[in-house]
């Protein structure tokens, strides 16, 4: 399977203009790389909560897509960067209806939810970096009753 | 910097989303990928047209046509469920119509379920509920009516 060349990018993060970009970009990607139609929403639906964040919370930043092949199942990853003011609590600001910005709390908790793989750094002062990734066809990551 | 940044598909919607009157109620139809802005600028519009009825007649109902929004995040949920809700302080109902299946699961799994928000499955169903003179209580017979 050949790699899809338009997987890789790096997208500015700094309107809300550009999280239309973010969007369209994912979904173009994940399209190409085999995702279903189910997972294209859902990856889609959480970069544009992990982009928000990135705009809101981080002052702007970065996203970049990159595909990954493991076991010969095609991914993407997705990595939100910013040079933020960083989060101390990340338990907390994990948890759903936990919000600092007027939104619902949903951003992180509910983006987690949303694809395979989940990792955030964070540290006040030192900016954020969420890295997310999917894999076609895979089962839904299992729900986790907290 | 030399990103590759490819344009997009289609142009996102941004300024006003047009507002239709048939009769007492106004339909809105949302397509493609919407600013933020432009959603807030709907929510506004809405509430100010509803208020504004009273020498033209009165508005009573609101349909919000979602099928052509390929993905709703948390930031377009709260304006739908911030519509609905204002929506019923100024005396009107508002049901948001068609929404994608693959959203409805994404928004389920993402924990949000939209408590207070009205749907029906189409525009049909929609306009014969809210047109309708003596409505059932909370739009009990929606869910019945659907295929």
């Amino acid at each position: 399977m050949h790699t899809a060349a338009g997987a890789q990018a790096r997208l500015p993060i700094r309107s809300d203009m550009d999280l239309v970009w973010v969007r369209q970009h994912v979904r173009q990607a994940a399209a190409q790389l085999g995702f279903g139609l189910v997972d294209q929403t859902k990856l889609v639906t959480a970069a544009s909560e992990l982009a928000r964040n990135t705009l809101v919370y981080g002052g702007g930043g970065s996203m970049e897509t990159e595909p990954v092949s493991e076991a010969g199942v095609q991914g993407l990853r997705l990595t939100f960067s910013d040079e933020g003011p960083g989060i101390a609590d990340l338990e907390q600001a994990l948890s759903d209806g936990f919000t600092s910005g007027g939104g619902l709390g949903m951003g992180l908790g509910g983006a987690r939810r949303l694809v395979h793989d989940f990792a955030i750094e964070s540290s006040p002062g030192a900016g954020t970096t969420v890295r997310v990734t999917s894999w076609v066809g895979r089962a839904p990551r299992p729900r986790e009753e907290s | 910097m030399n990103e590759s940044f490819p344009g997009p598909q289609a142009g996102p919607v941004t300024g006003h989303v047009p507002v239709l009157r048939l009769g007492e109620v106004l339909l809105v139809t949302l397509q493609g990928d919407l600013h933020d802005s432009t959603a807030q600028q709907l929510q506004q519009d809405l509430a100010e047209t509803i208020s504004r009825t009273g020498t033209t007649g009165v508005i009573t109902g609101v349909i919000i046509d979602i099928s052509g929004v390929e993905i709703v995040d948390s930031f377009l949920g709260r304006v739908l469920a911030e519509i609905a809700g204002q929506t019923e302080l100024l005396a009107a109902r508002s049901v948001v119509v068609g929404m994608r299946p693959a959203v409805a699961i994404t928004l389920v799994e993402l924990g949000l379920t939209l408590p207070g928000v009205h749907t029906a499955l189409s525009t049909e169903v929609a306009m014969d509920l809210l047109t309708r003179h003596a409505p059932s209580s909370r739009f009990g017979g929606l869910r019945q009516e659907s295929p």
